[in-house]
């Protein structure tokens, strides 16, 4: 294989004959139904992918596209921000963090500002970064904010078995660590969506397989296709999943076919398992759900931030106008909020959903705005 | 969030490995993907290998979509 390979996954021939392909399903789902055909991707990385590839103006009298509560950043609540900022204040901390956590506002301030105001906050790629800080700087308290769903779970939990074999004491996590199937299950029950077909996350499914999302067919008969994240790989999960409606069958399909298998990573799987139990979970806008979450088990409590300092956060009050909540659970679009590329920008944001990268209102700042 | 990055693995050192993508170089665990092996590529996500690229699908990919819109276009 080629490095260039993935040109293959942009080529421009192959993208428009499924283009049309799709055009002509649509048409014949519009004339059955008489409306508009409603498509939710789930995953962050794919609000970008379809954005960036201009498909929901290729689409538009067709297909509407709902984004869905996919951004991990984006759903971590207003208590689990402040508490991280009350954990940078703390003394002998360092805390580490993936980039698109640091300027989500919280209710007083964000990491941002706390990292202005000399605590000591640093961004990494990897959580194993943070594991050699905290070998370099043995008297200090290294908490990583282990943020993510499925994808990132795993490396989290290596992390800690790492830090276990290379007898590193203080490597600390706090986990909001979020699993995906509560929430799918939640957006079908809701009677304000209407959700006829489902993009789905495919570096999830490389995880946790595509049998574990067979329940979407089995439970609520609804088509899905898992897809990779070029123009190509979305397109075909798109034509795939019309195609399914027209024909009235419910399947999950596997568009990613180099990547996600049928049982997913099992090692991955094994790790979670080994160090994370389910626990209810508060995302943001949507509020608790049930076995939606991952704490670190009672034997591994010892790497849990949450057991380092007494650390109370009050329920804060809701951000004035912040619509960021009816975005994530698909209720409305970024544009159907007052503040949104007014008093809300990717420079000055108001909710999460404008700040991490892969967040519905800042992908709609960056593509779907309209001169 | 979920985002992972197409690399090829160049050097294995334990459970750790040096892989290349677009030129630059980075050292990734290996701990969720042991069975890596020199020369495959692989996705990377926060630093781990998540997953070894099927090449064999990859490459056929193309194929498969193309025969879905000759199947499309005979449907009419």
């Amino acid at each position: 294989m080629k490095q260039n390979a993935a040109n293959i996954y942009r080529d421009p021939v192959l993208g428009k004959q499924l283009i049309e392909a799709i055009h002509k399903q649509a048409d014949e789902f519009m004339q059955k139904h008489g409306r508009k055909l409603n498509l939710m991707e789930v995953c962050g990385t794919h609000t970008v992918s379809v954005s960036k590839a201009g498909l929901r103006d290729v689409f538009r009298e067709q297909i509407e596209f709902i984004s869905g509560p996919g951004c991990p950043v984006c759903v971590t609540s207003h208590e689990d921000i402040d508490y991280m900022i009350e954990l940078a204040k703390q003394p002998e901390v360092i805390l580490c963090t993936f980039g698109d956590m640091i300027r989500v506002p919280g209710s007083y301030s964000s990491l941002a500002e706390e990292k202005a105001n000399g605590h000591d906050i640093q961004v990494l790629y990897s959580p194993l970064e943070a594991l050699d800080i905290a070998e370099a700087n043995p008297t200090k308290k290294v908490i990583f904010l282990a943020v993510g769903f499925e994808t990132t779970t795993p490396a989290i939990a290596a992390t800690i078995d790492m830090a276990a074999n290379r007898a590193i004491s203080n490597y600390y996590v706090y986990t909001v660590h979020k699993v995906c199937p509560p929430v799918i299950r939640l957006l079908f029950n809701d009677p304000k969506l209407k959700i006829d077909g489902l993009l789905l996350p495919g570096h999830v499914a490389a995880i946790v397989g595509r049998n574990a999302l067979e329940f979407i067919a089995d439970e609520y008969k609804i088509p899905s296709s898992i897809a990779g994240f070029e123009p190509l790989d979305v397109l075909a999960a798109i034509f795939d999943i019309i195609r399914m409606i027209n024909n009235d069958e419910a399947n999950v399909t596997n568009q990613y076919l180099r990547v996600v298998t049928e049982d997913g990573n099992i090692a991955a799987q094994q790790m979670i398992d080994t160090y994370f139990e389910i626990t209810d979970s508060i995302w943001r806008g949507i509020g608790n759900i049930t076995d939606s979450g991952l704490v670190l088990k009672p034997e591994f409590k010892h790497y849990d931030a949450r057991n380092l300092f007494d650390i109370t956060v009050t329920a804060s009050p809701k951000t004035k106008g912040c619509r960021c909540g009816e975005v994530l659970s698909g209720h409305i679009k970024p544009t159907d909020c007052g503040h949104f590329a007014k008093s809300c920008t990717p420079v000055s944001p108001v909710g999460p959903c404008m700040v991490s990268y892969e967040g519905t209102c800042a992908t709609y700042y960056k593509y779907e705005r309209k001169v | 969030m979920c985002l992972a990055i197409p690399a090829k693995v160049i050097a294995i050192d334990g459970y750790m490995a040096e892989v290349e993508s677009f030129g630059n170089t980075r050292k990734v665990g290996l701990t969720l993907c042991p069975e890596t092996k020199l020369g495959d590529y692989v996705l990377v996500h926060a630093g781990f290998v998540i997953e070894i690229i099927d090449e064999q699908y990859a490459l056929e990919s193309q194929a498969i979509w193309k025969e879905m819109i000759e199947h499309e276009a005979k449907r009419g």
